[in-house]
C-alpha cells in the first residue's frame, strides 16, 4: 500500500494551483457578467431591468451543481461535449456573476440619490454619471462584500469534482484512496483552504474598517 | 425675452397636486426668491425648471431652451443652468478641484488647463482658493456649499437655481453662503431662489414670489411684498418668519 509521502503532498499542492486557477477564472468572467447584469437590473429599459432580474432569480434558486451537470452532462447529451475544467469554469462563473450582480446592485443603488441628481444636473450622460460619479463610491461599498464573497467561492469551487476535475479536495480524496491516512491528508487540504481563504477574510475585515472610518467624518 | 419663463405648470405627485397652475418670468439679471410654507409646491417648482422634476401641463423656456425629456435636449438645458442643492452633493470621492472641473472636461470638452483655470477662477470667486486639493468630508457645511457654488459657475450657466442652500447650515455658517450668493447677484446673474432666509430675499431679490397650496398667492418687489402684504397668508408667514 502506498504511504502518504513528498510525491502525494506535491499533488495536493499542485491540485491547490487548479482550485486557484479556476476560482480567479470565475471570479473574473464572473465579474464582467455580473457588472454588466449590475447595470442591466438598474436600467430604466424595462426589459432589459426584466430579464436581468429573471436571470439571477433563476441563478439564485438553483444548487451550482445543477449549472455544473446541465453544462457537462446536460450539453454532451445534446452532442456539445466540453472538457471538465471548460464545464467548472463557465459553470462557477454562472454562478458567481448572479451573485456578485446582487451585491454589486446594492452597491450602486446605496450611492445617494442626489449623487444622480447632481450628476444629471451638470448635463452628464448616464454613462458618465456611473464612470465618473457613482461607480468609484459603488466599488468602494462593495469591496468588503465582494472579498467576503470570495472567500466563499474558493470554498465552493470543490464542487467540480462531479465532473471529474481533480481540485484540491478531489486531490486529497484521491491520495485518501490510495493511502488511508485520511487524518495527515485532509489537515493538509485544510491547510491549504485556511492559507488561502484566511487572508481573504482579513482583508474583508479590514476594508470594512476602513469603509466605515472613511464615512465617520 | 425672459430668461426663464414658466407658464401654467400643473404637477401631481399620485393623486396630491402641488402645483396647481403656475406662472412666472424672470428677466435675465433678475433674482427672485420664492418663499413659502413646507409643502407649497416652491422646491418642486424650482426642481422643474432644469428637469429634476417633471411635470403634467404647462410648458417651461429656460435660457432659451425649452423643458423637454429628449435627453440630448435637456443636457444642452443644463449646461445652461446650474443648480445648488441644500445638501451640497459634493462628490465625496474627488477633491475640491476634481469636482468643480469635471463637468466642463466632460460635457463641454474644456482643454484640461483651461479647466484648470477655471477651477481657480471660481474657487477664487467663492474665496476658497486654498481648498483646491481638500477632499469635501473636511470641508465645513458651508465651505462645502461653496464648493458647490463654485462647481455650478464653472459650467457658466446662464441661470442659477438655488434650493434652500442655507437651510442645512449652522447659523454662523449660512452668512458666507448668503454672501457668495450676493456677490453673484450683484454681477448679474440670473438666480431663482427658494429660501427661508426672509431678509436675504428682501434685501438681495429683486423680486419675491410666496408660493401657497402649489400657487403663486403673492408675488412683487421684495421690499414691498414683505413691508406690504396684500394676503392674511403672506402676513402670517412673515410674521411667524419674524418670530
Amino acid at each position: 500500500m502506498q504511504t502518504f509521502g513528498w510525491p502525494e503532498a506535491l499533488f495536493i499542492l499542485r491540485s491547490a494551483g487548479w482550485t486557484l486557477a479556476l476560482t480567479a477564472i470565475a471570479f473574473f468572467i464572473g465579474s464582467i457578467l455580473g457588472g454588466a447584469f449590475a447595470i442591466m437590473r438598474l436600467s430604466r429599459v424595462r426589459w432589459l431591468r426584466r430579464f436581468a432580474a429573471g436571470y439571477i432569480l433563476v441563478i439564485q434558486s438553483i444548487p451550482v451543481l445543477m449549472v455544473l451537470f446541465m453544462s457537462y452532462y446536460g450539453l454532451s447529451a445534446l452532442g456539445i461535449e466540453l472538457p471538465p475544467f471548460l464545464a467548472a469554469s463557465a459553470s462557477l462563473s454562472i454562478y458567481v456573476s448572479a451573485y456578485l450582480a446582487e451585491i454589486w446592485r446594492g452597491s450602486i443603488e446605496s450611492v445617494p440619490r442626489q449623487q444622480w441628481e447632481a450628476s444629471a444636473s451638470l448635463a452628464h450622460t448616464t454613462a458618465q454619471t456611473y464612470r465618473h460619479v457613482i461607480l468609484p463610491q459603488a466599488i468602494r461599498i462593495s469591496l468588503p462584500p465582494t472579498v467576503g464573497f470570495l472567500v466563499q467561492l474558493v470554498k465552493n469551487t470543490s464542487i467540480v469534482q462531479v465532473v471529474g476535475f481533480v481540485d484540491l479536495m478531489r486531490a486529497g480524496m484521491l491520495v485518501n484512496n490510495a493511502t488511508y491516512q485520511a487524518f495527515q491528508i485532509f489537515t493538509l487540504v485544510g491547510a491549504i483552504y485556511f492559507a488561502i481563504c484566511f487572508p481573504l477574510s482579513r482583508l474583508s475585515r479590514h476594508l470594512e474598517k476602513v469603509m466605515n472610518a472613511s464615512r465617520s467624518h | 425675452m425672459p430668461a426663464v419663463l414658466i407658464e401654467g405648470i400643473h404637477k401631481r405627485f399620485g393623486s396630491l397636486e402641488v402645483l396647481k397652475g403656475v406662472s412666472l418670468s424672470v428677466d435675465p439679471g433678475q433674482v427672485v426668491a420664492i418663499i413659502g410654507r413646507s409643502g407649497s409646491g416652491k422646491s418642486t417648482l424650482l426642481r422643474c425648471i432644469n428637469g429634476l422634476e417633471t411635470f403634467h401641463a404647462g410648458k417651461i423656456e429656460v435660457a432659451g431652451h425649452m423643458m423637454t425629456q429628449d435627453p440630448t435636449k435637456l443636457r444642452a438645458l443644463r449646461k445652461d443652468v446650474g443648480i445648488v442643492f441644500q445638501s451640497y452633493n459634493l462628490f465625496p470621492h474627488l477633491t475640491v478641484g476634481q469636482n468643480i472641473m469635471l463637468s466642463p472636461r466632460i460635457t463641454k470638452n474644456v482643454p484640461q488647463a483651461e479647466a484648470l483655470a477655471l477651477a481657480k477662477e471660481v474657487l477664487a470667486q467663492v474665496g476658497l482658493s486654498e481648498k483646491f486639493d481638500s477632499y469635501p468630508d473636511n470641508l465645513s457645511g458651508g465651505q462645502q456649499q461653496r464648493v458647490a457654488i463654485a462647481r455650478s459657475l464653472a459650467m457658466q450657466p446662464k441661470v442659477m437655481l438655488f434650493d434652500e442652500v442655507t437651510s442645512a447650515l449652522d447659523p454662523e455658517l449660512t452668512g458666507e453662503v448668503l454672501l457668495v450668493m450676493e456677490k453673484l447677484a450683484k454681477g448679474g446673474m440670473t438666480m431663482l431662489l427658494v429660501t427661508h432666509e426672509m431678509n436675504f430675499a428682501r434685501t438681495v431679490a429683486d423680486t419675491t414670489v410666496f408660493m401657497h397650496q402649489g400657487l403663486i398667492w403673492e408675488s412683487g418687489p421684495s421690499k414691498e411684498l414683505f413691508a406690504n402684504p396684500q394676503t392674511p397668508e403672506l402676513a402670517n408667514f412673515v410674521k411667524a418668519g419674524a418670530h
